[in-house]
């Protein structure tokens, strides 16, 4: 691994997305350049032949997501890295790797949109889109890093997540992120736990690629190892066969929800900041939580009884491990770079006695922590 | 001529045991008539069924993979040449054949055919052109002739057209070809030539879509239109002889392009010892 | 590879011309008791291409269009039956 003697390095954002890539296994790489992601792009194509690993660059993004889904089924750990309009021309593939259930990750280096938007801003727009963007029924694992060292973590735990659970991963970081610079320490080999999907231990002709397990989740082969197995974006049986079986379609679609929800918590990730005693509490993820850790050690010196909570993993959306965090404050602002996204799932979920109020800033610029402060003085 | 009739009855042997047969195509559908083509040609190639990987878009024609006994994928449309790559790339050392169809492959996939022509990737392409959007009953294609009648162009179609050889030529593949539904023995050498061949290797076989091309525009029955491709057709090496006027309602069949040019993965392969990098061992 | 391409002027139903060039072993003749061909009535899907294109007119239709082996005896194992079926219905175990 590119590692220095394990020295503290100064990294930027997206560099760091690369370095975790290849920490968790990376071996192939497909993207489009597109700003502010492009980093990650040219970060894979120095560093992936060095490893003998695949890069690609494609002519589209949607071509580069057809490409890591196509490289996952041949039995490589991949990736891909895009930004806003990106995202939205990957979704349909998105949607195919939900169905055919193979794992890879993006990555999403939010800017202001929509359309062609704010290319070299800021936004938190996508927050939706990573849980809706494809048609159909299906259920996301998207991850935010806040800092350049969570970067690292969440793309190594998205790759866990993603080859555990057989699912494509979502990780959302945006242009701030991507492009600051912080002094990190890459972990030694081995210090994180990194896994690769499970195997058949089955003979040829018993294995089904689709096969309805205790955990919902199938052993998955590759191409060329003796399996020839069929996969398919139309809805299918457990060998991968198309099907218009009622039974067998709501098996297929109730699997891609309860392979996740069952174990989602073993995906939610939160990390709280002083809520032992708080009454109020600032709810934020990615470059907006490094402002609400600013803002409460501020509105503490002002004696404000105030906490943190920093969503790590925002899908699946941690309904009652929140609702419990919630039900000891009485009031919890939702501040996020966007017209108020996060803030419905807040609302859905919160105990009654809590009032939810919103924070929002969509101008391209990040949120201040004297913004939030002013919040936290006006709400109090 | 002796594997071919010793062919036959092995065919039965690169098909899916679990899946249904007949197959879902509509009675006398050239798309029945290429699958049989292929699998002799890989048969008589001796490739090992666990290394070819068959990947198709959407369509008829995009059906054909998950009867077929070896590694399948079928993605969405147009994308299938992308996934393809994916899966090279990836694994060079797997057998890849992308089944693709006109629309598929030109029209929405038009920017995947001519990169991955452009790449000179190690995939053979067979598109079955039959000049019209079959699985949605019967829109015009970009291959669909002037003056004909499609759905959605239920006055005669205006637009031009693409010739899918002149597309993948002028793109940077490196073995061009057409063949027929009807001459099956000369498809069955293409697709063999193609497969052999170490970069993008395209077979454009005209095939028959009796239910709607043929039913819009009164070219008849499964029969009537395979004895039109027989009459219409003209070998590439005849063609180059004839003048112009003689070639007036015929199409060219045969290997018409073929160049020695460097291969995707080859280069990535050079790249890696440039670095000094050992090769990734399989997984 | 060329010398298989349909020349200008043969066309493909006219293989007893090819296979005599090619082949330098006997032809194939029904013996009288081993059909020549196989045929799967339950892949088949009456297209009439089979049919159609025998040179020789060993198969007719029965009532649902289907082929029946009517004149074995004529069969020249030209493979242009089974070359054609988009169904793999109909088969030859001649080698």
């Amino acid at each position: 691994m590119n590692n220095n003697n394990n020295k503290a390095r100064l990294l930027q954002g997206n560099e760091a997305c690369v370095q975790g890539a290849l920490y968790a296994g990376a071996e192939f790489f497909a993207g489009y350049p597109i700003t502010p992601s492009t980093e990650v792009a040219e970060g894979m194509s120095r560093e992936l032949p060095k490893v003998g690993g695949k890069f690609i660059q494609m002519e589209d993004e949607i071509a580069s997501m057809a490409a890591i889904i196509g490289a996952s089924n041949a039995g490589c750990k991949s990736m891909t890295a895009t930004s806003g309009p990106g995202f939205s021309l990957m979704q349909e593939n998105i949607g195919y790797a939900y169905i055919t259930e193979t794992p890879c990750v993006i990555i999403n280096v939010q800017r202001g949109g929509p359309s062609t938007g704010l290319p070299t801003k800021i936004a938190q727009s996508d927050i939706m889109q990573a849980r809706w963007g494809t048609h159909g029924d299906y259920t996301a694992v998207v991850l935010a890093p806040s800092t350049v060292k969570e970067c690292f973590e969440e793309v190594v735990r998205a790759f866990n997540l993603a080859e555990r659970f057989r699912t494509p991963v979502v990780v959302l970081t945006d242009e701030v992120l991507g492009h600051m610079r912080e002094m990190m320490e890459i972990p030694e080999p081995g210090e994180i736990n990194v896994i690769r999907r499970h195997k058949p231990d089955v003979p040829h002709d018993w294995y089904k690629h689709f096969e309805i397990t205790p955990s919902f989740v199938s052993s998955m082969a590759s191409f060329g190892e003796g399996y020839r197995y069929n996969v398919t974006g139309l809805i299918h049986d457990q060998e991968g066969f198309p099907t218009a079986n009622p039974v067998e379609i709501k098996e297929k679609l109730d699997k891609l929800r309860l392979k996740i929800d069952r174990f989602a918590d073993e995906i939610y990730k939160i990390r709280t900041d002083m809520m032992d005693d708080a009454h109020i509490a600032i709810l934020s993820f990615g470059t907006v939580s490094r402002s609400a850790r600013q803002a409460i050690k501020m509105a503490r010196d002002k004696r404000i009884k105030i906490g943190a909570i920093q969503l790590l993993t925002l899908w699946p959306f941690p309904d009652a491990k929140l609702r419990e965090m919630l039900s000891g404050v009485r009031k919890v602002i939702v501040a996020e770079l966007n017209m108020g996204q996060l803030v419905n799932e807040v609302k859905r979920i919160a105990p009654r006695h809590t009032e939810v109020h919103e924070l929002q800033r969509y101008d391209g610029e990040v949120m201040a922590p004297q913004q939030i402060l002013d919040k936290i003085r006006e709400v109090k | 001529m002796d594997k071919i009739a010793h062919g036959s009855d092995v065919t039965h042997h690169y098909l899916r045991p679990k899946k249904k047969f007949p197959n879902v195509w509509c009675a006398g559908c050239g798309n029945g008539i290429v699958m049989g083509a292929l699998i002799r040609s890989i048969d008589r190639l001796n490739l090992d069924k666990d290394k070819v990987v068959v990947v198709s878009g959407i369509g008829c024609s995009s059906r054909m993979p998950v009867y077929l006994d070896f590694n399948t994928l079928h993605t969405t449309h147009g994308r299938a040449l992308a996934f393809a790559t994916g899966v090279k790339v990836a694994k060079p050392d797997l057998k890849v054949i992308v089944i693709t169809g006109d629309g598929d492959a030109l029209a929405i996939g038009g920017n995947h055919f001519i990169h991955a022509c452009r790449r000179n990737i190690d995939i053979t392409t067979i598109l079955i052109n039959n000049k019209i959007y079959g699985m949605t009953g019967g829109q015009f294609a970009p291959t669909t002739p002037g003056g004909s009648f499609a759905t959605t162009a239920p006055y005669g179609n205006y637009e031009k057209q693409f010739d899918a050889v002149k597309l993948a030529i002028g793109s940077g593949a490196s073995y061009v070809s057409r063949g027929t539904v009807y001459h099956v023995q000369q498809l069955e050498k293409l697709i063999e030539g193609g497969l052999n061949k170490r970069g993008f290797s395209l077979v454009d076989v005209y095939s028959n879509c009796h239910t709607y091309y043929g039913r819009f525009n009164k070219e008849g029955d499964a029969v009537k239109m395979l004895e039109w491709f027989k009459k219409h057709a003209m070998p590439i090496e005849a063609a180059r002889k004839l003048p112009p006027e003689k070639m007036v309602d015929k199409f060219v069949t045969g290997l018409i392009h073929e160049t020695d040019a460097t291969e995707f993965c080859q280069e990535y392969d050079m790249l890696l010892d440039r670095l000094g990098v050992k090769k990734e061992v399989a997984k | 590879m060329t010398d298989q391409d349909p020349k200008p002027g043969v066309s493909e139903d006219k293989p007893e011309k090819a296979e005599v060039k090619k082949e330098p072993k006997a032809k194939y003749q029904y013996d009288g008791k081993t059909p020549p061909l196989h045929i799967f009535l339950h892949w088949c899907k009456a297209c009439n291409i089979c049919i159609a294109f025998c040179p020789h007119k060993v198969l007719e239709p029965d009532r649902d269009g289907k082929p029946i082996l009517a004149h074995p005896e004529k069969c020249t194992q030209c493979a242009m039956c089974w070359l054609h079926c988009p169904d793999f219905a109909i088969t030859s175990t001649y080698k």
